[in-house]
């Protein structure tokens, strides 16, 4: 593992809440969150567990009816409770960079994308009128583009989907972050182009020094990348811990049978054998009371459970919140 | 029983496969490499401009009238978004019932028994065919659509990454009814996916897709333990693991040295 560096961001009890029809749903419920310069954390959890909330909540991009409280939240030496939002402008998309699924939206469809790196970098104040146009075509030979020159001139439509988020890549890079939240980034493309897309992200985080947060759902990802992993149930963590110790020695039951239903690709099929799978299904989180949120789907469900579980530090960096676990 | 129920030749671009009786052949390639209009010519949803498609020995392409109308029942199709498939405006009830209906196979008491018998057995309730699609997670929306393929009785289902957007629990839960189902009833699968995990654990045939082409095609083991092609190999080996073994023996070093070479995307 990396030698971990300062703490960049602390976040003490993050709520994002949002205002429905329905009701009011707490979309992220008492998250903390530290994170170091130069290491690498993946927050995994199911659809709707509430990782790209989390990640737009610590950007500083959830608007009503959405809305986040945080008892502390500290970025790069920055109260960021009390700083006023055209500070926290100045911090986002410089200092705080996030990377999307979908490249598209982040681009502009009909500007050329040397024209818009070239716009960021005179937004930064990095590069003059004259000089921005050559240092975007620098940026893009930077994070791999062949013929930078005349891929600069292209539409983000006419780039294939690795390329463009190679283009939102360099476009993120522009302020030399201290944090790179990416929300499923390689998600929607090829495994052949997704392995290329994670190398240049690590170099790319490790060239800066910055510290990255990737958020995917899946834990082949986690693997490869992560120095630490935070897992999310239900806009809950539920557990925290080095990835060593995660694979090794996965604490709550929910990890457990997640890293269970993962199909051995290494592994050869066992006919008349069911794969191991988690039953039910997450639970609607305008209905969650108190007491454990994984309950009704856990093979190792108590009484006990029907009480807020705590959070239990198993070993130094490897927390669990879960009963199994309490007076050991 | 279906003797050589499928035989497609030059369905995308000279492509040639087959499927046993009661077997899974999974069709395996990157996005854009044709998979699904490989399976869309199968099903006879899309016509190709040549070659041939045979189901239990007779000619798909050239069947018309009541040879057309059992392949139709014989043959049915599961998508990776059930929802775009479904009217909202329906229950699901009626959505399950519609092949029974259309193909005038049964009384209505009989199609309402059917569908009831049919929510139970992918882990629904009966009662369950009263409400509307957007009542249900995208899992179940998934559980709705395999019921609703197997009110036909058919023989032949092609499943069009089927799995791809559920999560990995639930993803688990649908592979095995899938499995459970085809034991029960003989079915053949042609089960389409770009998932070399998945893959692994449902096929017993494997064919591998690129631009259209088939590369290499072989039984599961080989595929995965002795593949040939280049292109294989590749795909393999890009699959990221959910175990600490590769990063440890490969580790950061070699992941950095991999990207010094020139991108190809
Ligand atoms: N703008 C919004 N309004 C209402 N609910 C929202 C909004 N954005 C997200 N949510 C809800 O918050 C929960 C977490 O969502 P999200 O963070 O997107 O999940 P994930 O990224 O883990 O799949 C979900 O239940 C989702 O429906
Ligand atoms: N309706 C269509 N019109 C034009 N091109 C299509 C259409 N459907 C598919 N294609 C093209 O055919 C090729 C194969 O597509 P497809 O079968 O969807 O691949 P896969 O399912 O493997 O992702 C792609 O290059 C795609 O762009
Ligand atoms: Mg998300
Ligand atoms: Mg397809």
């Amino acid at each position: 593992m990396r030698n971990a560096g300062d703490v960049v961001l602390s976040a003490r009890r993050l709520v994002t809440t949002f205002d429905t029809p329905s009701g009011r749903l707490r979309a992220v419920d008492g998250l903390d969150l530290h994170l170091r310069l130069g290491e690498v954390v993946c927050l995994v959890g199911e659809s709707g567990s509430g990782k790209s909330v989390t990640g737009l909540s610590l950007m500083g991009l959830i608007d009503p009816p959405g809305h986040v409280t945080c008892d502390e939240f500290w970025f790069d030496g920055h109260d960021l409770t009390t700083l006023p939002e055209s500070e926290m402008e100045r911090l986002r998309g410089r200092r705080i960079a996030m990377i999307f699924q979908e490249p598209l939206s982040a681009l502009n469809p009909s500007r050329r994308v040397g024209d818009q790196i070239a716009e960021v970098l005179r937004i930064h104040g990095l590069a003059s009128r004259a000089e921005a146009t050559r240092r975007a075509v620098e940026l893009l030979g930077r994070v791999g583009i062949d013929d930078a020159q005349l891929r600069a001139r292209s539409y983000p439509h006419q780039l294939s989907g690795g390329q463009r988020q190679r283009v939102t890549i360099a476009i993120a890079c522009i302020g030399s972050p201290r944090l790179i939240i990416a929300d499923e980034p390689t998600t929607a493309l090829d495994v052949t182009v997704q392995t290329q897309i994670l190398d240049l992200l690590t170099e790319m985080q490790t060239s800066l020094g910055s510290a990255l947060l990737f958020i995917t759902h899946d834990l082949g990802i986690v693997a490869e990348l992560a120095d630490r992993v935070v897992v999310l149930y239900a806009g809950q963590v539920v557990e925290e811990a080095a990835v060593e110790d995660l694979y090794r020695t996965p604490g709550h039951p929910y990890t457990v049978g997640l890293l269970a239903s993962v199909p051995d690709v290494d592994a050869p099929r066992k006919r008349g054998v069911a794969l191991a799978a988690i039953p039910g299904t997450v639970p609607n989180l305008l209905e969650v009371g108190t007491g454990c949120r994984f309950r009704e789907r856990c093979d190792r469900a108590h009484d006990r459970c029907g009480a807020e579980p705590p959070m239990i530090t198993l070993s130094e960096g490897h927390r669990v919140r879960c009963w199994l676990y309490a007076g050991r | 029983m279906l003797g050589r129920p499928l035989k497609v030749v030059r369905a995308v671009d000279g492509v040639d496969i087959s499927v046993r009786p009661g077997s899974t052949l999974a069709l395996v390639g990157e996005s854009g490499s044709g998979k699904s209009t490989l399976g869309r010519c199968v099903a006879r949803l899309d016509t190709p401009t040549g070659g041939t498609v045979h189901f239990s020995g007779k000619d798909v392409l050239a069947a018309h009238g009541a040879a057309l109308g059992q392949f139709r029942r014989e043959v049915q199709t599961i998508f990776q978004d059930p929802f775009s498939s479904l009217n909202p405006r329906r229950t699901i009830g009626d959505a399950i019932g519609d092949g029974p209906t259309i193909h005038g196979l049964m009384p209505k008491d009989a199609i309402r028994d059917l569908v009831q018998q049919l929510l139970t057995r992918v882990g629904l309730r009966p009662d369950h065919a009263d409400r509307y699609p957007h009542e249900f997670s995208g899992g179940q929306r998934q559980r709705i659509a395999i019921a609703r393929a197997l009110a036909l009785a058919p023989k032949f289902i092609i499943a069009d990454e089927a799995v791809s957007s559920l999560d990995v629990s639930i993803r688990a839960q649908i592979l095995n009814l899938l499995l459970d189902i085809q034991a029960e009833r003989g079915l053949s699968f042609l089960f389409i996916s770009h998932d070399l995990g998945v893959v692994r654990h449902v096929a017993d045939d494997v064919a591998i897709m690129q631009a259209g082409k088939i590369v290499e095609r072989g039984p599961v083991d080989q595929i995965f333990t002795d593949p040939r092609e280049a292109y294989t190999k590749a795909l393999l080996h890009a699959v990221p693991r959910a175990t600490l073994g590769r990063r440890h023996r490969d580790g950061v070093v070699a992941r950095t040295s991999m990207s010094t070479t020139r991108p190809i995307s």
